[in-house]
């Protein structure tokens, strides 16, 4: 079984090569081929977890070394794999949810003329993913990593011929490398302090290197995560990758690319649990980023834009989790996965009503589409359910123990992390309540069509009629069944893991799992959340439920206009950042001019001066030579004689 | 008659030479007022030879004489062949050598 595991990734990599190598006359089959790739790899994944479960709890770690990579004398870089129960974890959902947002893609993308690319990257950004999270060493999870990024560009930018797609996904890149800086500086930190790549190595010996190199590790290692997970300060990208076709979104935020952060975050648990600092940092930054994206989250009109927010907030409480130690690990890596079900849902469902209603983004021109549009009702509704935490369902059972793990850190730390986490599940409430309200309830607020000569269409193939008002319809089953599937999940999958702890027995092996001391019960937990959830739920009602929405947004407050330009993170980043770069650049290009250009142009011009003037001795006359031979003989004579004298 | 004054015809004959060859324009003044310098140094070497009472000196003008005679055919070649295609014997028109 165990070489098998490369085959994990081979399959979808094996898609992505045939599709994007195959050329046009892959057209016709190159979806089906690149879902049933994915679909083998699930099946594989599914099949080595069923062997996974039949061996003893303490020996069900999987390796296969494929081969050798750079072996230069004393250095070793592997091409080797690791499945254990954490990396299954993510094979499962990576593989599971990407099927089904490939199925989807085929009914979503029908009318798009290059459906085969499209396919051929999705299929390389799941093998990226799976390389990610199987290999054993920092330096193949560093080309997992990679890999992820370049898909990720790939598809935000898959409609290129629009400049703000082009730009968004060039800014994912960019914003993307610093975080990667920090995780390849971290790696080399990580390998002259134990003189090694692979995982096990390392954490065995995490405790021997000195406090202050494994805090170095961990903020490095935190920033790296950052910038995958779109966590503050390198959050901005998210929000523009909207950009990309909805599928694409879903594959991001709930199968892949920002589940990559906490990932590293958990794989490298050892080196965090060594260093404190580094860990209070990954929780500040999870509860930083939690409220920053619940807030921007309540503010956007755009649907989609608004889920960006939640996910955002939401790998917030993942990060924050992650940061609590071995308190946090599996309840970060069990909202992991219901988040990937309810927000994998949530997209699909997104891109459904946006399918129905000509491309339009606007929630304020939605509304009403409950009646016509059933299936994407229920199952919409089901996620939105499980993600603000409705009693029994997914979101209930993670969130929950996430926000009692965080009081149970203790302290004035605990206290505060607690009370941010529970404030942030009532603002969960509060937008996707507003999300929800504003898509299905109220008056339909449809507006025409736009020219398509002043807007162009936002995604091509799909008939626009300038004009007419939208004719909402259901999707077809393409899309319909992985919604449905995904609601399921949404619903059960929460409470499945919860029967017996059965996840936090099963992930308790790799991550480790401690109490701590709760200052507050369980059950006063779930009786504060549920009330701020209520409370939450009930304004956002009140708000738009009960109010009619204006089709054109209000003026708003000061902080619902800061929030709607995502809190100024692009201002910021452009005063301090591209400011700040610019006049660094200039002032280096005057000291360029100045100092180096003016010394070594100024050593050429007196040379050229002296030479120029040295050159009129030469006057072709014999006796000016003459006379300077006569003249340099008087002078030897003369010093000779001066010598000699002396 | 004191040795010493034919030292200072040397000193004499040599200026005038040396005042030819940077006063005079005519290639082949200036190449006989080098020849007189090249006599003035044997005249002093023999002066030379005849108070330290050795042939060295001697030895040397005659050296002197042999290398003037070579550079004479030489340099009376050069001067016939620059005269026949500038058709002037002025060293001043032989200033090509500046850039």
């Amino acid at each position: 079984m165990d070489h098998l595991i490369g085959a994990l990734i081979g399959a979808p990599l094996l898609g992505a090569g045939v599709l994007l190598v195959g050329g046009r006359r892959l057209d016709r089959v190159g979806h089906w081929i690149g879902c049933l790739l994915a679909a083998a790899s699930f099946a594989l994944g599914a099949a080595l977890f069923v062997h996974m479960l039949g061996r003893p709890t303490g020996q069900r770690t999987l390796t296969s070394h494929l081969f050798s990579w750079v072996p230069v004398g004393g250095f070793r870089a592997d091409v080797a794999f690791q499945l254990d129960q954490l990396s299954m974890t993510f094979v499962l959902l990576i593989t599971g949810v990407g099927t089904l947002i490939h199925i989807y893609s085929v009914g979503y993308m029908a009318h798009d003329e290059n459906r085969r690319r499209f396919f051929g990257y999705l299929n390389l950004f799941l093998a990226a993913m799976l390389l990610l999270v199987l290999a054993d060493n920092y330096l193949l999870l560093y080309v997992g990593w990679e890999g992820v990024g370049l898909a990720s560009y790939l598809l935000i930018g898959f409609w290129q011929h629009k400049p703000s797609a082009a730009t968004a996904a060039k800014k994912a890149f960019i914003v993307n490398r610093v975080g990667d800086m920090g995780l390849s500086i971290a790696i080399m930190v990580l390998f002259t302090t134990f003189g090694t790549f692979s995982f096990a190595p390392v954490f065995s010996h995490a405790t021997s290197a000195s406090q202050a190199k494994l805090t170095v590790v961990g903020l490095l290692l935190l920033l790296g995560a950052c910038g995958k997970s779109a966590q503050v300060p390198l959050q901005s990208w998210l929000g523009d990758a909207m950009e990309g076709p909805t599928p694409v979104s879903a594959l991001i935020h709930a199968a892949t690319m920002v589940t990559a952060g906490v990932y590293l975050v958990t794989r490298s648990g050892a080196v965090f649990n060594a260093a404190p600092t580094a860990q209070l940092a990954v929780c500040v930054v999870g509860a930083v980023t939690l409220m920053f994206g619940a807030i921007v989250g309540c503010a956007k009109d755009d649907i989609k834009k608004a889920l960006a927010g939640s996910t955002m907030s939401q790998i917030g409480y993942m990060m924050l989790a992650a940061g609590l130690g071995p308190i946090g690990y599996v309840f970060a890596i069990m909202h992991l996965v219901t988040h990937g079900f309810f927000k994998a849902g949530l997209f699909l469902g997104a891109g459904s009503v946006m399918h129905a209603m000509n491309d339009e983004v606007d929630m304020r021109r939605y509304g009403g589409l409950r009646k016509y549009m059933p299936i994407t009702y229920v199952t919409f509704g089901l996620g939105y359910l499980a993600i603000i935490g409705f009693p029994g369902l997914s979101g209930f059972w993670s969130k929950d123990k996430i926000i009692e793990a965080a009081f149970a850190k203790g302290g004035t730390e605990g206290w505060i992390l607690g009370g941010v986490a529970l404030l942030g599940a009532g603002i969960t409430a509060y937008y996707m309540t507003r999300v929800m309200v504003m898509t299905f309830f109220g008056e339909p607020r449809w507006q025409p069509a736009p020219d398509p000569d002043e807007v162009p269409s936002v995604e091509p193939g799909i008939e626009v009629h300038p004009g007419e008002l939208p004719h909402p319809h259901e999707s077809p089953k393409s899309m319909t069944i992985p919604m449905v599937v995904l609601a399921v999940g949404s619903v059960l999958a929460g409470g499945l893991f919860s029967i017996n702890s059965a996840f936090l027995k099963w992930l308790e092996p790799v991550t480790g799992h401690s109490e701590g001391h709760s200052p507050v019960s369980t059950w006063e937990v779930t009786a504060a959340t549920l009330v701020v959830l209520a409370v939450g739920a009930a304004l956002a009602w009140a708000q738009y439920g009960r109010a009619p929405v204006p089709v054109t947004a209000p003026r708003g407050s000061l902080l619902t206009r800061a929030a709607r330009r995502d809190l100024l993170q692009d201002d910021f980043n452009h005063v301090v950042l591209v400011r700040g770069g610019e006049h660094l650049t200039r002032s280096l290009v005057y000291l360029d001019h100045s100092l180096v250009d003016g010394a070594v142009n100024g050593t050429a011009a007196s040379v050229g001066g002296l030479s120029a003037r040295l050159r009129q001795v030469q006057n072709g006359y014999v006796r000016s030579y003459a006379v300077s031979m006569l003249g340099g003989t008087a002078v030897v004579v003369a010093a000779t004689l001066l010598m000699r004298a002396v | 008659m004191n040795p010493i004054n034919y030292l200072y015809l040397s000193a004499l004959l040599f200026t005038i030479g040396g005042a030819g060859v940077l006063i005079r324009r005519n290639a082949i003044i200036v190449f006989m007022c080098v020849e007189l310098m090249l006599n003035a140094c044997n005249l002093a070497f023999v002066t030379f030879a005849r108070l330290h009472g050795n042939l060295d000196g001697q030895i040397f003008a005659f050296f002197t004489m042999v290398v003037a005679a070579a550079e004479v055919v030489v340099g009376l070649a050069i001067i016939v062949t620059f005269f026949r295609s500038r058709h002037s014997a002025s060293v001043d028109d032989a200033s090509l050598m500046k850039l």
